[in-house]
């Protein structure tokens, strides 16, 4: 057997994304902090974020957090929290102006201040028009963030634990005592005993064939909630983002739309025009992907496959600004300045020059709005009640609090993390300065390590990646851009006799204790299962149609029964759900019209 | 196509020493990478062969390795890259070099990124914030100086592709020079003194002899050679 070695700290985090490094740079300014991650934390998808970060900063143009709030509102279809919209919108300011002062090098406008551009669903309210919000650093804005978090907790002498592998919760009743993990390169189990536990693990994009998201992208952190009776919140609520490269899934950042490039479909009709007619291509995502899989649907798909055609040439582009009755006009050198990864991806991955031709896209599986339930100060409730759960905390795109309803505007991902991860930070810093230390129980690693053990001997013959792949499948044949009850129950059993499968028959070929990945990815196929089930279950009974969770059999959105959140809860291998109640603010709900 | 790959293949817990293992896939496409085709042995063929890898599209640094030779990002290179044949490749790949193995492609990436966090890699201006509660203000100019090394990925291609790093390991190396250069040249940064110390000592810039693996390595296209040599200048002149 292993050795199990056993630290000590007030506060782990766990996750170094966004989220988890803005938290630590917080929280450890005040207590004994460690941050643990089973990338480095500069691998963490945070980085591959591209267009820009949201803030009414009114660099260019009039512009106010309270427009930005009601366009996040709108934008989640009115299933948002608006006291934690709020929050956030406000926040956004000062934590982007506080990334400034961090070094992050943002792009500048001629006058010296950070660079803004357009981005789907945000507006100036009082015309409607797009609205220049989004704060860039050409197309790495979550580089930027994460190597400036990164760089500011190396100048603070953050402790890391790099490439250690969370696979378990402490948790005795109502209370946390810190997490257990797998040393990666030696496969040595560790406790780490704490007073507070940040969940920062980022999203599950990996339950669906074509995403955005990176292979780690597994939803470890909230699949070990859920094992610790933690309900997960609006899980039915998932985003595909309209423009992914053609079969590969890589994201093409909405700020191409935002620089003036185009959806055309096999025609050569610019059918956002069609589907929104006021702020067309610029309409929030879950209303551009369902447009883009309707005409694929009608046969406009060029060539007739499944795919549409993204345009930023500059003689597509100005023909429509000519159009449109601006006197804005792009040139090549500019798209090559303000998009260079994006030109970049479509060179090296499908040899198309974006500057001379149009790129294949299609919709990707790209962000979970749903997740581990908290409050404005990432604190984790469980239950209709929002009972707390104290010590243990949540942020980032894990995370529901929720601020992104039924669909996340673009932009407000990278925000969230900012905000909410600083407030977590100083909340948690602050209970651990109160709080008092409870000892671990005995044996804390016993259950996960048998579990591992299971894996590791496991003879049934059954193969890891067999088994997500077809999870994957119906996953995307099922619960993808559109649903019905049909497809739904259908994803229903088969994902049933898939964990069924895993928890009876996985077999791995790695018996090995050094960084054996076949045993960690045999692990994480678990954690996607666990969250794919749910979001499938949670789908089903939702008999409405509401940003990204629209049903083919129930069409419309349904305010009078289902203005309500999702909570669905594991008990002893059965799932159930619940409800909660939306918090309504300043905007009452009303008919979506972009 | 069909694909003939040798993967160097190392396990402490049970080889003696390294050993080439050889697999053959079929039905491979033009346009998969070389991350794809490593994927389908591990899951196909042989789970026990390691790797690192998440964003599978070049932009978190995990998986620079040595193929057909030289270094670069598996999941960047396409197979199309690698041959001439429309129906046949040849591909070979092991870790990078200079560094210790830990198991199969997996290297101690530690001491890289100890020499990463020597060289101050923060901004540092300890000067009161603009009165006004906003951002400092910077030229579109200003910003441009130092874009080029604000790309890296840290993926380590350029630093385990330098005669120098191989020949003394203490070198910092060209990955380091990089984030100094990406300080250096932003006119808000105040620390520029301290840092050029720091990349002026024995084991500094100066062990670089201009070879220019490292940008030809460089899969996010940084002209690291020229940011080593701005970074020499600075150190001569005193200026930026
Ligand atoms: C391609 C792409 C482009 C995007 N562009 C934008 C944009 O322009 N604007 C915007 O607002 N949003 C954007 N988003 C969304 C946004 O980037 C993500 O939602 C956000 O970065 C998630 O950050 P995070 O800190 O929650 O998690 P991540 O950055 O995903 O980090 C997760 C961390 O958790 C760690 N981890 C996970 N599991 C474990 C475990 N079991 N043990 C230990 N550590 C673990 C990982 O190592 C990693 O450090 C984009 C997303 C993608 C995929
Ligand atoms: S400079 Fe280029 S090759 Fe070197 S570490 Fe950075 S991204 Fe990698
Ligand atoms: S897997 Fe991220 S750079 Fe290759």
């Amino acid at each position: 057997m292993a050795e199990v070695k056993t630290h000590s700290f007030d506060a782990i985090i766990v996750g170094a994304g966004g989220a988890g490094l803005m938290a630590a740079l917080y929280a450890s300014r005040e207590v004994n902090v460690a941050v643990i991650s089973k990338l480095y934390p500069t691998r963490s998808h945070t980085g591959a974020a591209q267009g820009g970060i949201g803030a009414a900063l009114g660099n260019i143009e009039e512009d106010r957090w309270e427009w930005h709030a009601y366009d996040t509102v709108k934008g989640s279809d009115y299933l948002a929290d608006q006291d934690a919209v709020d929050v956030l919108c406000k926040e956004a300011i000062d934590t982007v102006i506080e990334l400034e002062h961090m070094g992050l090098p943002f792009d500048r406008f001629p006058n010296g201040k950070i660079s803004q551009r357009r981005f789907g669903g945000h507006t100036n309210n009082e015309t409607g028009k797009p609205v220049q919000r989004a704060c860039h650093a050409a197309d790495r804005t979550g580089h930027m963030i994460l190597q400036t978090l990164y760089q500011q907790c190396i100048k603070n002498k953050v402790n890391f634990f790099d490439e250690f592998h969370v696979v378990d919760l402490i948790r005795v009743g109502d209370t946390v005592r810190g997490v257990v993990a797998v040393e990666i390169s030696t496969g040595d189990f560790h406790v780490f005993h704490s007073k507070a536990v940040l969940f920062a693990t980022g999203g599950w994009g990996r339950c669906w064939e074509v995403t955005s998201n990176a292979h780690s992208l597994t939803g470890d952190g909230a699949a070990i909630c859920v094992r610790r009776g933690i309900p997960m919140e609006d899980m039915e609520f998932f985003q595909f983002h309209p423009t992914g490269i053609y079969r590969l899934g890589i994201l093409i950042t909405e700020g191409v739309r935002g620089e003036g490039g185009v959806l055309l479909n096999s025609k050569g009709e610019r059918f956002m025009e069609k589907y929104a007619p006021s702020i067309k291509d610029l309409a929030s995502r879950d209303v551009v992907s369902r447009a883009i899989f309707l005409e694929i649907q009608a046969g406009r798909g060029i060539n007739g496959e499944n795919y549409v055609h993204l345009d930023i040439t500059p003689e597509t582009v100005n023909k429509y600004l000519a159009e449109a009755g601006e006197s804005r006009r792009i040139t090549r050198e500019y798209v090559e300045a303000k998009l260079p990864d994006i030109a970049d991806f479509t060179r090296t991955y499908l040899g198309v020059d974006p500057v001379k031709e149009p790129m294949p896209i299609q919709p990707t599986a790209h962000y979970a709005m749903g997740g581990i339930p908290t409050d404005v100060d990432g604190r984790v409730v469980l239950d209709q009640n929002n009972k707390v759960l104290a010590g243990l905390y949540a942020a980032g795109e894990c995370a529901c609090v929720s601020v992104h309803g039924a669909n996340r505007l673009g932009t407000n991902s990278l925000v969230d993390l900012v905000v909410f991860g600083r407030r977590s930070g100083v909340h948690m810093a602050q209970y651990c300065k109160e709080a008092e230390k409870l000892p671990l129980p005995k044996n804390p690693v016993d259950e996960v390590m048998a579990e591992f053990d299971r894996i590791r001997n496991g003879s049934g013959g059954a193969k890891p990646y067999e088994l997500r792949k077809q999870m994957q499948k119906t996953m995307t044949d099922n619960v993808g851009v559109f649903r019905t009850d049909e497809t739904i129950s259908k994803a229903v059993d088969d994902l049933r006799l898939l964990r069924a499968e895993y928890n009876r028959n996985i077999q791995i070929d790695d018996k090995g204790a050094r960084f054996n990945t076949d045993l960690l990815e045999a692990w994480e196929l678990g954690c996607l299962l666990e969250l794919a089930e749910i979001t499938a279950v949670s789908a089903l009974n939702r008999t409405e149609s509401r940003g990204g969770h629209a049903r083919d059999d129930y069409p419309k959105r349904n305010d009078v029964d289902w203005l309500k959140h999702t909570l669905c809860f594991s008990e002893n291998g059965k799932l159930r759900l619940d409800y909660k109640p939306v918090v309504i603010g300043r905007y009452q709900p009303k008919e979506r019209v972009y | 196509m069909k694909v003939d790959l040798r993967v160097r293949r190392f396990n402490p817990e049970k080889d003696q020493k390294p050993w080439w293992g050889e697999y053959t896939l079929e039905k491979v496409r033009a346009t998969d990478t070389v991350l794809d085709l490593l994927h389908r042995i591990k899951w196909e063929q042989d789970g026990t062969l390691t790797l690192r890898r998440s964003c599978a599209h070049g932009v978190c640094g995990s998986d620079a390795l040595r193929i057909n030779g030289a270094n670069m990002l598996a999941c960047k290179t396409l197979v199309t890259r690698l041959t001439k044949d429309n129906n046949y490749a040849r591909i070979q790949v092991e870790p990078i070099l200079g560094m210790q193995i830990i198991k199969d492609l997996v290297v101690d990436m530690e001491p890289f990124f100890d020499h990463y966090r020597s060289v101050m890699p923060y901004f540092v201006n300890d000067n009161p914030l603009p009165a006004n509660g906003r951002e400092r203000l910077q030229s579109q100019e200003d910003r441009a100086r130092f874009d080029d090394t604000t790309k890296c990925i840290l993926c380590a291609a350029c630093t385990s592709s330098c005669p120098s790093f191989w020949a003394n390991e203490k070198y910092i190396g060209p990955a380091a020079i990089v984030q100094a250069h990406r300080f250096i040249f932003d006119t808000r940064d105040e620390a520029f003194e301290e840092r050029l110390e720091v990349v002026g000592d024995t084991f500094g810039v100066w062990r670089c002899r201009t070879n220019f693996n490292c940008s030809n390595a460089c899969p996010r296209e940084i002209e690291v050679t020229r940011a080593i040599a701005e970074v020499k200048m600075a150190l001569t002149t005193g200026k930026i």
